[in-house]
This record gives C-alpha cells, structure tokens and sequence, in this order.
C-alpha cells in the first residue's frame, strides 16, 4: 500500500490529491492509476512530472513498502 | 538569534517590518543585511487572488538545501525566508528574504541570488484566479535567465 499525493495540475486534473493505492513498485502504480483514469495515467507519465519517494526525487523504478508515500509533482512554478 | 526558524512556510499574512527589525536584533558582527519582499500584483484586475501550494516537508527541505548553499558561498552569517502558501490576495506579502554578511556586497547578492531560486526553481505550485477562471502558471522565461546568471 503506497499513500499517493498529486500536486499542482494533475491533483486539478484527477480531481483528488490524496489516496492510497495497493502497488509493490512505481511501474505497479503506474498502472493503477492509468487503469482507473486513463488520461491521468498518461498525465504522470507526461514532460516534466517528476516522482519522489518519501520525500525523495526518484528516477527510474523503486520498491514501495508499507506506507511509503508517493509524490507526483508537475514541473515546479517557483514561488 | 540563532534560535529563530530559518525558513517557514506560512498560510498567513505576515509583517515583513517586524521580521526584518527581529532579523536585524542583536547584531554586533554583522555590517550588512539586505531583505526583499515580493508581493501579489493585482495584474490590472485579472488576478483576484494567488494560490501557491507547497509540499511540506519537500518544499522546506529543498529551500533549506539551497539556502545553505547560498550561506557557504556568500559566506552569510545567517538568513531568513518566509514564504506565504495557499490563497494571497493583490498586495500581501509573499515572500520575505533577509541575509546577514559582514559587508553588503554578500548580503545583496545572497539576497539577489536566493529570489532567483525562489522564484524559478523552488518546489512550488502557483494557480492564479481572476475574473476568466483560474490558471496554473509556471514560471517566466525571464525568471529562468535571471537564475542561470548563477550557473
């Protein structure tokens, strides 16, 4: 079970922010997602959309514990 | 002094007079303090209001790493950032900057070279709301050279 945060446009955009959803990797989460919402799942998938893992950007693939959170952040506007 | 937050990351309107008059308390060593203060423009009526979310506990970590960058660089004695999040109405504060050197060409510059990050690169998300709706807006072409001046 991962707690998953959307930030910006893409919490907009799904019409939630905060959820927890039952992967045991990014790529497993991934497809959660873009099972339930197709277009939101090509969102996460769009330029610029980085992820971080407990607060931790993340390139590429990683394992999700037990209550590990999952951030999807769209590029950043600065202040 | 040193016990004061560096950073905060507040829902509420805030003073910049009295965070610099607490910023600049105390000093004896230190020559030079510079601060800034952004506030929301009204953008002749098409911003009503300002919306900026962070991700706390990310938006903080990531300003402190680079205002810690900034502080060994410049060699600042020390610094103070609040920034607003949620919703800011036309002419509150969003942004308070202060940076303590012992002479003020550091604390300028620190102070120069903090904002560009701030308002460029810093984890935030910003969404204006007028009278044609609300948009997500991501940061200007301008904002961009003005931080790659650092690089």
């Amino acid at each position: 079970m991962a707690r998953v945060l959307l930030f910006g446009r893409l919490a907009d955009q799904a019409g939630w922010r905060d959820r927890t959803v039952e992967a045991g990797s990014i790529a497993d989460l991934r497809r959660a997602l873009a099972d339930g919402d197709a277009a939101l799942g090509e969102a996460l998938a769009g330029p610029g959309v980085q992820v971080a893992v407990d607060k931790a950007i993340v390139r590429g693939e990683a394992v999700l514990a037990a209550g590990t959170e999952v951030a999807f952040l769209p590029p950043m506007s600065g202040g | 002094m040193t016990t004061l937050p560096s950073i905060s990351l507040t829902a509420r309107a805030f003073e910049p007079g009295a965070l610099l008059t607490t910023f600049c308390a105390g000093r004896d060593e230190t020559g030079a303090v510079a601060s800034f203060v952004g506030l929301a423009r009204a953008e002749r009526g098409q911003a009503t209001t300002l919306e900026l979310e962070a991700y706390p506990g990310f938006t903080d970590a990531a300003i402190a790493a680079f205002a810690e960058e900034a502080k060994a660089r410049f060699d600042l004695q020390d610094y103070r950032i609040v920034h607003r999040i949620g919703r800011i109405a036309p002419g509150e504060a969003i942004v308070f900057v202060a940076t303590a050197a012992g002479h003020r060409r550091a604390a300028f510059e620190a102070c120069d070279f903090l904002m560009d990050y701030l308002k460029s690169r810093a984890p935030f998300w910003k969404k204006q709301h007028g009278p044609d709706g609300e948009r997500w807006i991501e940061p200007t072409a301008r904002d961009r050279t003005d931080a790659e001046r650092w690089d």
